[in-house]
């Protein structure tokens, strides 16, 4: 018996954001979030029917009223995929991190009764969406080459954009997260703010058709060069990319710092909540 | 007293390697007295400290535990047994002190914990293991194992809202069970479930400790105590009392319980009455944990007079786990011509009452009071938690009491 590695005695250093292990931990992300997107969407009559319909749905109300009514989108090249495809990804991001607010407070059970990486919860909320972006996007890009959008090779940028929005949607999530269970009207305030940040990113609009008073304002917006770059690279050549359209490099150094910003604040506020998380719920 | 207590204490004392050890551990509380939870009134005041009162849960708590040792932590409610296992659990972080362990701990303190209701069993199981520090594979490589230890195999992808509470139990427990882990932390593990499955669970527990595994248990039953394990703590306040000898440590619960008032043990009077043992028995005169739903039980109390005590009247008050009393009982000294009506100082009372058992599923405490000179205004001792134990079943039932009913319905001609 003696001489096991199992027999050393080893110091337990309490709870933390990534306790108990990478493999764990990925196991635990993986196996949360798959199941979860399962419960939401296999659950239902119409299964995951309804994950693909709900963007599908704001997308026939926005159309008609941008192109029938308002006639933004009759200037803009493409503008019908242009909307869709903003509407699947700023989905994606509202989704996540408004689900993700109350995240550790829905686990309770499992944050104080067992010893429990505390970044697994809303990372895997974070997952659950990205999962359903996935099955969203494939239908969003059946809808561009049926528009007659041409493939180009910037779209095999497309995942860096991606994984620029996943990183920023899981440090927001994680900031809700740990902050929700001691000032709880973050929920409210968070509902709000996303909202705001709809109309605040170009979503309904192209960055160009902006006011350039405005325009300064929105670009300090992280997901501004997002949204720009998808539609350059992906949806219409023609348009100006994030680096043209922020006036030059020194453009997008302000929500360059404002993103990288929310990434250290995210990870500082979740270091320090992450061991008081089981106390204060 | 059982089988299992003589095996144990029968046991070679060879020393094993440690298992657990636990170093001058505190831990405060701060309570805050108005608790500011939004940002609006953080906002409002930015400048108010906010009020905390302190709760000292642990007060430098050490202690050792060997591998294969059953180690037993007792103590009344708020003395900081819970907040000490969710210490070593990793739930609660320790505000000194160390905390060192060897081996792979189920970082679980009760059955069930993390179950998702919507989810089948498959997944249910996958997920636990993972969470016990499985990986992956491992854990659903031992679903057949689980479910047959659960004896549930037809309802593997059935949710868990359609199983029965009984069959929850079960499956929480396999869970735990086969995830074989070196150390496992256990808040009142036989709070659940029927007697015949707390019986499988204690079992199982036995081949486990033969297997060289340490179990960490918190637990109000003292007969589990006794019977299971090798050494106890007494935790009063966030003290440690007494750590060692299990039949030691049940002893000054007991009278820590009997003197009453937290601060008795500072005041240097000895209370009039020692409690020597309080048990339960079944019909056949077997001491017993756990009552079955409808089963009589058998209530003994042993006390021994360190003053004489005239007239004493023994009352007793069962409460459910709310503290609202579901029913009393009473009685004094027999009134015979052979038998002064008193007790002097050495002598032993033993008080028997055999209780028709009406109690719904749950737990429960018996509380004791004793008064002298015949008059229930001359108290000794008043409503002193003395014992607790569970009525287990799966019968769901509203109320407080099961009282037998005679219903008939019928159409009216």
């Amino acid at each position: 018996m003696n001489g096991v590695a199992d027999s050393e005695l080893r110091p337990v250093r309490g709870p933390s954001a990534l306790g108990g292990g990478w493999a764990r931990f990925l196991d635990l992300v993986y196996l949360i979030s798959v199941t979860e997107f399962k419960r939401t969407y296999f659950g239902t009559a119409l299964g995951y029917l309804w994950s693909v319909a709900r963007p599908l749905m704001l997308f026939g109300v926005l159309l008609a009223v941008f192109t029938q009514i308002f006639r933004i989108g009759s200037q803009v090249p493409n503008y019908p995929v242009l909307l869709l495809f903003n509407i699947v990804l700023y989905g994606f991001f509202s989704e996540a991190t408004v689900s993700a607010v109350q995240s550790i407070v829905n686990q309770e059970g499992i944050v104080r009764k067992t010893q429990f990486p505390r970044l697994v919860i809303p990372l895997a909320v974070v997952m659950t969406s990205l999962i359903n972006l996935g099955f969203n996007l494939v239908v969003v890009f059946i809808f561009v080459l049926a528009y007659g959008v041409d493939p180009t090779w910037t779209w095999l940028l497309f995942p860096v954009i991606l994984a620029l929005l996943f990183v920023i949607t899981t440090a927001v999530s994680m900031i809700v997260a740990s902050l929700f269970p001691r000032f709880r009207d973050i929920g409210i305030i968070w509902q709000v703010l996303s909202t705001v940040l709809f109309y605040a990113t170009p979503v309904l609009y192209p960055l160009g058709i902006v006011p350039e008073t405005f325009k300064d304002f929105l670009l300090l917006n992280p997901l501004t060069p997002l949204f720009v770059a998808a539609r350059a690279w992906i949806i219409d050549p023609t348009a100006p990319g994030p680096v043209t359209a922020a006036g030059g490099w020194e453009g997008l150094l302000a929500p360059m710092a404002i993103y990288a910003l929310i990434c250290v604040f995210a990870v500082w506020i979740f270091n320090r909540e992450a061991p008081r998380i089981a106390e204060e719920l | 007293m059982s089988s299992a207590r003589s095996a144990s204490s029968t046991r070679a004392p060879a020393p094993g390697p440690l298992a657990i050890q636990v170093e001058d551990v505190h831990k405060t509380f701060h309570i805050p007295t108005h608790r500011i939870d939004t940002l609006k009134e953080r906002v409002a005041n930015p400048f108010a400290r906010q009020e905390f009162r302190r709760l000292r849960a642990l007060r430098g708590v050490s202690f050792e535990v060997r591998r294969g040792e059953f180690f037993g932590i007792v103590g009344r409610n708020g003395s900081g047994k819970s907040t000490l296992l969710k210490i070593l659990a990793s739930i609660y972080r320790a505000d000194r002190g160390s905390i060192r362990m060897a081996g792979r701990l189920a970082p679980f303190i009760e059955l069930g914990v993390g179950f998702n209701n919507e989810l089948t069993a498959r997944e249910n199981v996958a997920l636990n293991g993972v969470m016990m520090g499985l990986s992956r594979r491992e854990a659903a490589r031992r679903l057949d194992r689980v479910l047959d230890f659960a004896e549930l195999d037809q309802f593997v992808d059935l949710k868990l809202k359609n199983y029965s509470s009984g069959m929850l139990v079960r499956l929480a427990f396999a869970v735990m069970v086969e995830a074989d882990a070196d150390i496992m932390l256990i808040d009142e593990v036989l709070a659940v479930g029927d007697a015949s499955f707390a019986q499988k669970c204690m079992d199982v527990f036995e081949q486990r400790r033969k297997a060289g595994k340490t179990l960490v248990l918190v637990t109000h039953d003292m007969a589990t105590v006794q019977s299971f394990c090798d050494q106890a703590m007494l935790l009063h306040d966030g003290e440690q009392r007494y750590t060692g000898n299990p039949e030691e440590a049940v002893m000054r619960y007991f009278r820590l319980n009997f003197a009453g008032s937290s601060d008795a043990e500072h005041v240097p009077v000895e209370p009039d009455l020692k409690l020597v043992d309080v048990w339960l028995e079944d019909e056949a005169g077997r001491r017993m944990e756990n009552v079955e739903q409808g089963r009589p039980i058998g209530f003994h109390l042993l006390a021994e007079a360190r003053t004489e005590v005239r007239g004493p009247r023994f009352g007793f008050q069962v409460l459910n786990v709310d503290g609202v009393p579901v029913f009393g009982f009473g009685g004094s000294l027999p009134k015979d011509l052979e038998q002064h009506d008193r007790i002097v100082p050495g002598q032993r009372v033993r008080v028997a009452a055999n209780i028709d058992n009406r109690l719904v599923p749950g737990r429960y405490s018996i509380a004791c009071s004793i008064s002298r000179n015949h008059s229930p205004g001359d108290l000794l001792l008043r409503d002193v938690g003395i014992l607790d134990f569970v009525v287990t079943g799966t019968e769901p039932n509203p109320g407080m009491v099961s009282v037998r009913t005679d219903l008939v319905a019928r159409v009216e001609p």
